[in-house]
């Protein structure tokens, strides 16, 4: 274990983005490595119910065809889906704190997300504060 | 060799990142000494799992691959 620790900003609520980040943070995960993700603006509503099956690409998205394109392939290459990734970040350790002031903007309460997901609520300050003593920081 | 491992971790069709987290988890469960073994087929997952077992800091007993599989063996 070497104690290295990684905090990643989803700021993007795009399917493809938000992929990336789970699929960073369980590879950090795996490696040994501390990982918060901090969802704030548009990542947030990703964690709304049914954010994840909601959220569309970040290109060509064609009013959800490009999505639908997009999760065929995944599939057919047999790649974890956005669920399963969240969920084994969260069985592997991973923390996910929740951009409280984005709640307020975009009239989101906690009853409103996910509880099997969000560990933490906080503001910037928060963030800054474990982005301060991690080695790697990411804004996707 | 097979009947000293402890685990095996079967990640045969499974892609990227899932052998890594799979394997990751078995170590997780694993007391200290146990022999892993993890297969699979993905061809990218058998370069990458060496790379965090080192993180880690888990020395490989062996690795190879069979036809269309690779194995990797490991001491927690």
């Amino acid at each position: 274990m070497n104690n290295k620790k990684v905090t990643i900003i989803i700021h993007s609520g795009d399917f493809d983005k938000v992929m990336s980040a789970f699929i960073l943070g369980n590879g950090y995960l795996s490696l040994g490595l501390e990982v918060t993700l901090f969802f704030t603006f548009w990542g947030l509503k990703t964690l709304k119910r049914h954010g994840f099956s909601k959220a569309p690409l970040s290109k060509m998205n064609m009013l959800g065809l490009g999505r639908k394109m997009i999760n065929k392939k995944l599939k057919k290459h047999n790649v974890a889906s956005l669920e399963e990734l969240a969920k084994s970040f969260k069985e592997l350790g991973g923390k996910i704190i929740v951009c409280t002031m984005t709640m307020e903007l975009l009239n989101i309460n906690k009853n409103d997300l996910r509880d099997d997901l969000v560990d933490d609520y906080g503001t910037v300050g928060l963030y800054c504060v474990e982005s301060k003593k991690a080695d790697i920081n990411l804004f996707i | 060799m097979a009947d000293q491992i402890t685990t095996v971790v079967d990640c045969i069709n499974e892609n990227c990142p899932m052998p890594l987290v799979k394997t990751r988890k078995a170590i997780m469960k694993a007391n200290t000494g146990d022999i892993i073994k993890v297969i699979g087929t993905h061809p990218q997952s058998f370069d990458e799992i060496p790379l965090a077992l080192d993180s880690l800091g888990i020395k490989i007993i062996d690795k190879g691959k069979t036809n269309n599989n690779w194995y990797i063996i490991f001491q927690v």
